[in-house]
């Protein structure tokens, strides 16, 4: 079942440049929910959900974590939202990572999109290598959440002021000919994506990848929020909200 | 406790709340969150002669109380809805409304002899979709062409037969009459009304369709307004819907002379909406002494 509900947020912290962390009490949600699914959140005067990603489960607690970045004026409504208020949610949604138990994982994350790497990358902790690229050093974020849960975070940005200067691609080339991993996750732009997807299949690492697409149901029924994909060597539309977000990055169309 | 039950041109309904096509898919999804026997009833996804791809993304645009979609019928085919979405959906103890859209006149018709023998209740024609460049708003937009393609699947099928009027025309009115005047049991409207954005920093549409159907609360007055003139222009029933929200909303649909409402948008803000009105009505008709709340039909009163 899907749930729909309202939930107590019971932290707060803006965490970098127009970046907020908002932890919500749901155990109902919380147990059902697996890294790389989202939630739809109302924004008060807005007529769609807004869909976050899932930053982190605490089942223990019934929590989930919601990292987000304010990207206009439904997100900055969200922003405003305090501890002790209710959140409109519906959860846990769409299709998480795949899990390969015991194997070592490489997880990347490019802006917004590092968020659902927290999540995946715990359930590997020590056999996880977290990489993060931001455009400057006052975007990074949860570089201190990857070492706590065990995970070797490697910080990329764009202008050299934090971490390794350049691209998480040039990053994940380093890290797989120092050690191959058996899976490798990434979210992030498309961009980003298709280089990721192209190193995989060229080393022969199974990958899958998030994506994001505007949306209105969040469930499936409305079909708006389109990706392209292949099945059976043809290209279709799928839907990011039921048959994702995460998708097999051999599945993906990225184009040109 | 009040009957809610509504009668639209011989299908008895339990209640007037019909989710509209194309924002319930087949209720695969929504079945996730009550069951489907609480609704009135279910008009399905847009369904075509063949499978259909649909417009390239982004699809959606959100609107000042409403938003924009460019789906562009995206759907398996008829014989994928007969096959797969029909013998579920009939197991589920609501009215089935086949919702149709043929690319011609004879398509039309094709489909409609398809469904023949199929179990639904109830046949939508769909000549106002936006978004599809062959028939869709272009039959529906044409009085004459609009009569044609309702004739075509008259002679097609004796299962009572609903046609869904676009918003996009100088009269309603007149289409609605050539409908009826071609055999329709009955009109449901509005559809979407034709509208755009553009992102102003990249001086982009934002759909990739550049134009999309408009829906959600910002059009529920226009809507009001045509389901009003439709109902004072022709005698078959009218099926009302355009940015139904809430109870209220439907008793004014109602009121304007709707016979039953579809409830389409406000479903993606709130999953619920549908079981939500279908409760609020049973409590307005409980706090206004309203015994049968299909007596409230056309009952507003014009200055």
């Amino acid at each position: 079942m899907y749930t729909q509900g309202k939930y107590p947020i019971i932290a707060k912290k803006a965490i970098a440049k127009g970046m907020f962390d908002l932890t919500v009490l749901c155990p109902d949600v919380a147990s059902e929910a697996v890294p790389g699914q989202f939630v739809q959140i109302a924004a008060e005067g807005f007529f769609l959900r807004r869909p976050i990603s899932i930053c982190d489960i605490d089942k223990d607690n019934g929590t989930l974590r919601l990292v987000f970045e304010v990207r206009g004026k439904g997100t900055e409504k969200l922003s405003e939202l305090n501890v002790g208020q209710n959140i409109d949610m519906i959860a846990p949604l769409g299709k998480g990572f795949k899990v390969l138990s015991g194997k070592k994982a490489i997880c990347v994350g490019g802006g917004i999109g590092t968020p659902p790497m927290l999540s995946i990358s715990k359930l590997y902790g020590k056999n996880a290598t977290a990489i993060s690229g931001f455009r400057t050093a006052a975007l990074a974020i949860l570089q201190d959440d990857f070492k706590a849960a065990g995970v070797t975070p490697i910080l990329c940005t764009d202008d050299g002021t934090a971490g390794v200067k350049g691209f998480v691609t040039d990053a994940l080339k380093a890290e797989i000919e120092k050690e191959k991993p058996d899976i490798i996750y990434a979210c992030g732009p498309m961009v980003m994506l298709k280089g990721v997807a192209a190193i995989a299949e060229q080393n022969g690492i199974e990958c899958q990848v998030s994506l994001e697409q505007r949306m209105a149901c969040g469930v499936g029924a409305c079909l708006v929020c389109v990706c392209r994909t292949v099945r059976d060597g043809k290209e279709i539309f799928s839907h990011v909200c039921k048959d994702g977000p995460v998708f097999d990055s051999k599945e993906v169309a990225f184009g040109g | 406790m009040a009957d809610l039950s509504v009668n639209v041109a011989g299908v008895q309904f339990k209640n007037p709340v019909i989710p509209a096509s194309g924002c319930f898919g087949y209720g695969r999804e929504y079945e996730r969150f009550y069951p489907l026997s609480r609704l009135g009833g279910i008009s399905v996804k847009g369904t075509t002669r063949f499978e259909r791809m649909g417009n390239e993304g982004p699809r959606v645009a959100e609107t000042p109380s409403g938003m924009l979609n460019s789906v562009g019928l995206q759907n398996g085919g008829v014989e994928k809805f007969l096959s797969y979405e029909l013998p579920n959906l009939k197991t589920k103890g609501t009215r089935i409304i086949a919702n149709i859209a043929g690319s011609t006149v004879e398509e039309s018709g094709e489909l409609a002899s398809m469904l023949n023998g199929s179990g639904v209740d109830m046949i939508e024609l769909n000549i106002s979709c936006p978004n599809v460049k062959q028939g869709g708003a272009a039959f529906g937009t044409d009085c004459t062409v609009a009569g044609q393609v309702t004739k075509a699947v008259r002679d097609a099928t004796d299962i009572p037969l609903m046609v869904k009027l676009s918003p996009n025309v100088t009269s309603i009115t007149d289409i609605a009459k050539s409908v009826e005047a071609n055999g329709a049991d009955a009109v449901s409207l509005i559809n979407t009304l034709l509208g755009m954005r553009i992102d102003i920093k990249t001086r982009r549409p934002v759909l990739k369709n550049n134009v999309g159907g408009l829906s959600g609360p910002a059009v529920f007055p226009v809507a009001v307004r045509m389901v009003w003139q439709v109902a004072n222009a022709v005698k078959i029933p009218v099926v009302g819907m355009g940015g139904i929200a809430s109870a209220e909303d439907a008793v004014e649909m109602m009121m304007a002379g709707a016979s039953a409402v579809q409830v389409g948008a406000a479903i993606f803000a709130d999953p619920f909406a549908p079981v939500k009105i279908i409760d609020g009505l049973e409590k307005w008709c409980d706090e206004n002494g309203v015994e049968r709340l299909s007596d409230i039909v056309g009952t507003v009163q014009p200055w």
